[in-house]
């Protein structure tokens, strides 16, 4: 194991598989959008299709307003590469990277508060009315749910006596399927504090274009072109983050632990699999729901910590010592 | 209950205030009385009308030659009755009946704008319709303004035009628009809000004036009933109804009953229409988009349709002076009835979803109050007053043809929120469906259409006719010439915007746009 740690190869699986990240993003979007579209009775458009919007932003000019200032320009820089850094901590494919010693759950909320806090910045910056809406809206659900994240995942932590997330995918391989109660709420507590984060109903609606009721839009309503493209890439980098933390650490089964190609191939289309599951899931959930009043939200998020808490208790309680 | 019962008593209250106007029958065929009242003695008939209950309908201003005649529609159990007065050119004032009716104030300060009236003790006065691309002293209504304009150097900046204001701590100032992120018209509105919570808001349009007023001068009859289906896309039957039911009026005719069969098919057809794209679109706006699309494949289907038989989706043109354009082949009438069958089916599905749907209901029971008191100051109509305990609809309480032989049921709910206009919607689908039912089973046979007398000389006429959106008047003037000299139409708008002012009271600001869906008010009928 020490000498794989160390060597060239493991450490250019860990860059494929922050590549892969990067890439394999926004095929789950469209993947998401298509499934949505599917329910809707729509054709949808073709799973390439945020590639193209991608593209298409690239090549446009970006306008920036006069009024904004270099903080501007440089978030979505920012909000993408520490969205890509959160990326490349979250074990893909094969557990025991290199990068695995920096996996830490911590790290990663870390990460995303960095991402948050420029963009928020961001949104505020240009002084419009819409962008400081986003951004106080923005905090109100963050404030909420990194408390409810963290939990989650310590739940998870306690079992596996690290909170390192290659440890606890590896513990979790260990064990096997066992019904642990705290994992059942830390998994729902999970659950609704991804929806959260990444701006889907019932909090946010990714698709809409009401600038009054909107969250996220509302903060990158002022970029256009290339800045625009990184956020919207950054988006969909985090929907994939909480789509793999999902699938690989409550289950975890197919993901490499040996660097095989076979067992790397096995991981590929386990995690494929699996987050083609979880987008149907997730198309299902905001076809059948309304957005919520804002002000529920907190509501939303405070159940999302009440989950996480009762893991972490019933742990405690069952778990430990038994 | 026989027609104005109520008029001697009106005229006896009048005379106990000292007020002497003669009444008598509205010119025409108009079904109203028409008092001619003392441009002093205004103000004065507006307070004894608050106290009859009476609800402002209308009010419009009409020059000619050295005076401008002003008129106000006011309507009571049913019963229209017209008030005219007469005011110099050289010096065009009158009371403002603003203080009484509250529904008054847009429509006066468009009068004001347009034809330089000054309503005295109106509590408003900054510019509404007229923006500032006009000078001050321009009035573009006034005969000796040219319809092209007058070429002006640059539009100076709106940004004069003081909003209300609230101080205080935490309050802060959303400007939304004139231009918005959907594809919708044009229209300013400005909050002032504290955390998420509406303090007050205040719109300001007319950023559509098309100047439809002013170009409808001088057209003959055709002309203007082509004008008039351009007043707002949505209503183009109803309101090229409205007109040609006016210029109707006017001519002393009436049309063929064949063609008002089939007018009152073709407005059931936009009534459903835009009610299908209405639920849809208010169910998107909390983000439930499966109803979206549902109810737009279904509102394509039946437009499509409209097409097919008859030959445009909006139906646009379709209503001409005298009938309608278009004749119903007969075995369009079979195909009809299966249309409706097969709506009805997929409807009652759907509706069920929406009615017993959670986090759809979470979203719109509540959501958007109008009170009852506030829907009958403003004089709200259609889906707007009648999930507010308003049940004015035209079809029931003043019956025109071919609704005249027919029972049209009224849906009327107190609760006045986003789910109780969903509801009226719901129910007004149905209910047009039974109609258009009931009008293919009794459609006369005979003519479409009746020719217009060449020339309708010095005449007038107003038209009542319930649109999807409500009660539509409209007013046209005929010249010596037999063209038109002046052209109102009174979209139900100028009194559901006002309503959405107070709709959104103590409403959270990301609530507004379903807010504003479920009243979903015209741009272009109001701005003109």
């Amino acid at each position: 194991m020490a000498d794989l740690l160390n060597s060239p190869a493991a450490w250019g699986l860990a860059l494929v598989q922050g590549l892969l990240f990067l890439l394999a993003a926004p095929l789950l979007t469209a993947w998401v959008r298509r499934v949505k579209a599917r329910l809707q009775n729509r054709r949808g458009a073709p799973l390439l299709q945020p590639y193209r919007d991608l593209y298409k932003l690239f090549a446009k000019e970006a306008m920036v307003a006069r009024t904004t200032s270099g903080l501007f320009l440089a978030a979505p820089y920012i909000v993408f590469g520490s969205t890509l850094l959160a990326g490349a901590v979250v074990p893909l494919l094969a557990v025991n990277l290199p990068t695995a010693a920096i996996a830490d759950v911590i790290v990663l909320a870390g990460f995303f508060a960095l991402g948050r806090f420029f963009l928020t910045l961001a949104g505020m910056d240009a002084g419009t009315a819409f962008g400081g809406m986003g951004a106080s809206r923005e905090m109100l659900v963050s404030a909420l749910a990194e408390p409810a994240l963290l939990m989650a995942v310590f739940t998870l932590a306690m079992t596996a006596h690290s909170t390192n997330l290659s440890s606890v995918v590896a513990y979790q391989l260990d064990a096997g399927l066992v019904l642990r109660p705290s994992y059942l709420f830390a998994l729902l507590g999970l659950v609704l504090v991804a929806i959260a984060e990444t701006g889907r109903i019932p909090v946010d609606n990714p698709a809409t274009h009401l600038e009054l009721t909107m969250i996220h839009e509302a903060m990158i309503l002022e970029y256009s072109g290339r800045h625009l493209a990184l956020m919207e890439g950054a988006a969909q980098l985090k929907l994939m983050i909480y789509g793999v933390l999902i699938s690989n650490i409550f289950f975890p089964w197919g993901i490499a632990t040996e660097f095989t190609p076979a067992a790397l191939l096995l991981g590929l289309v386990a995690i494929t699999a699996k987050l083609a599951l979880l987008g149907v899931l997730l198309a299902v959930a905001e076809t059948v729901l309304a957005k919520m009043r804002l002000f529920r939200a907190p509501e939303f998020l405070n159940m999302a910590l009440l989950f996480s808490v009762l893991g972490l208790l019933s742990h405690v309680i069952l778990e430990v010592g038994a | 209950m026989s027609r104005f019962d109520w008029l001697p008593d009106f005229l006896a209250k009048l005379e106990d205030a000292s007020i002497t106007a003669p009444c008598g029958p509205a010119s025409g065929g108009t079904p109203a009385s028409l008092l001619v009242v003392d441009a002093a003695d205004w103000g004065r008939v507006a307070s004894v009308a608050i106290s009859f209950n009476c609800r402002l309908a209308g009010l419009w201003g009409d020059q000619r030659e050295g005076k401008i005649m002003l008129f106000c529609c006011l309507e009571r159990q049913g019963d229209y009755l017209l008030l005219r007065t007469a005011v110099p050119l050289s010096h065009p004032e009158l009371p403002s009946h603003t203080f009484w009716f509250p529904s008054a104030d847009r429509l006066e300060r468009h009068a004001r704008d347009l034809l330089g009236v000054i309503f005295t003790r109106h509590p408003d006065s900054r510019r509404w319709t007229r923006h500032r691309a006009w000078p001050e002293t321009d009035y573009p209504l006034r005969s000796d303004f040219p319809a092209a304009g007058r070429r002006t150097t640059k539009t100076p900046q709106d940004e004069e035009y003081p909003f209300l204001r609230a101080k205080g701590t935490g309050v802060y100032e959303i400007p939304v628009g004139p231009v918005h992120a959907g594809i919708i018209e044009p229209g300013h509105f400005r909050f002032q809000a504290v955390g998420e919570e509406v303090l007050n808001l205040e719109e300001r349009l007319g950023y559509l004036h098309k100047g439809i007023e002013k170009i409808a001068v001088g057209r003959d009859s055709a002309g203007l009933a082509r004008l008039a289906g351009r007043v707002s896309g949505d209503s183009t039957v109803a309101h090229a109804w409205a007109a040609c039911q006016a210029m109707e009026r006017a001519a002393g005719i009436e049309p063929p009953p064949r063609g008002l069969a089939l007018r009152a098919l073709l407005a059931e057809r936009e009534r459903i229409a835009n009610h299908l794209g209405d639920i849809g679109a208010i169910c998107n706006d909390v983000g439930f988009a499966f109803a979206l699309y549902q109810f737009s494949r279904l509102r394509e289907i039946w437009q499509r349709r409209s097409a097919e038989l008859f030959g445009h989706r909006l139906l646009m043109d379709r209503v001409v002076p005298g009938g309608v354009g278009v004749d119903l082949e007969s075995n369009g009438s079979l195909s009809l009835r299966e249309d409706h069958r097969l709506l009805r089916k997929e409807l009652n599905g759907l509706f069920d979803i929406l009615e017993d749907h959670p986090s759809l209901e979470d979203r719109l029971l509540t959501t958007g109050r109008l009170t009852a008191e506030s829907a009958r100051s403003l004089g709200s109509l259609g889906y707007v007053g009648k999930a507010s305990g308003q049940g004015f609809d035209v079809r029931h309480n003043n019956p025109y043809a071919p609704y005249d032989r027919m029972e049209v049921a009224v849906p009327v709910f107190e609760e006045g929120d986003v789910a109780a206009r969903v509801r009226v919607r719901m129910e007004e689908v149905r209910i047009s469906l039974d109609l258009l039912d009931c009008l293919l089973a009794g459609l006369p046979a005979g003519e479409v259409r009746q020719e217009m007398p060449s020339l309708i000389s010095s005449a007038e006429g107003v038209g009542f006719v319930e649109g999807w959106r409500g009660e539509i008047i409209t007013y046209v003037r005929f010249d010596g010439e037999g063209r038109v000299a002046r052209f109102f139409p009174r979209d139900p708008s100028w009194f559901t915007w006002p309503a959405l002012e107070r709709i959104v009271l103590g409403n959270i600001v990301p609530d507004f746009p379903v807010c504003n869906k479920s009243v979903n008010g015209s741009y272009s009928g109001h701005d003109l």
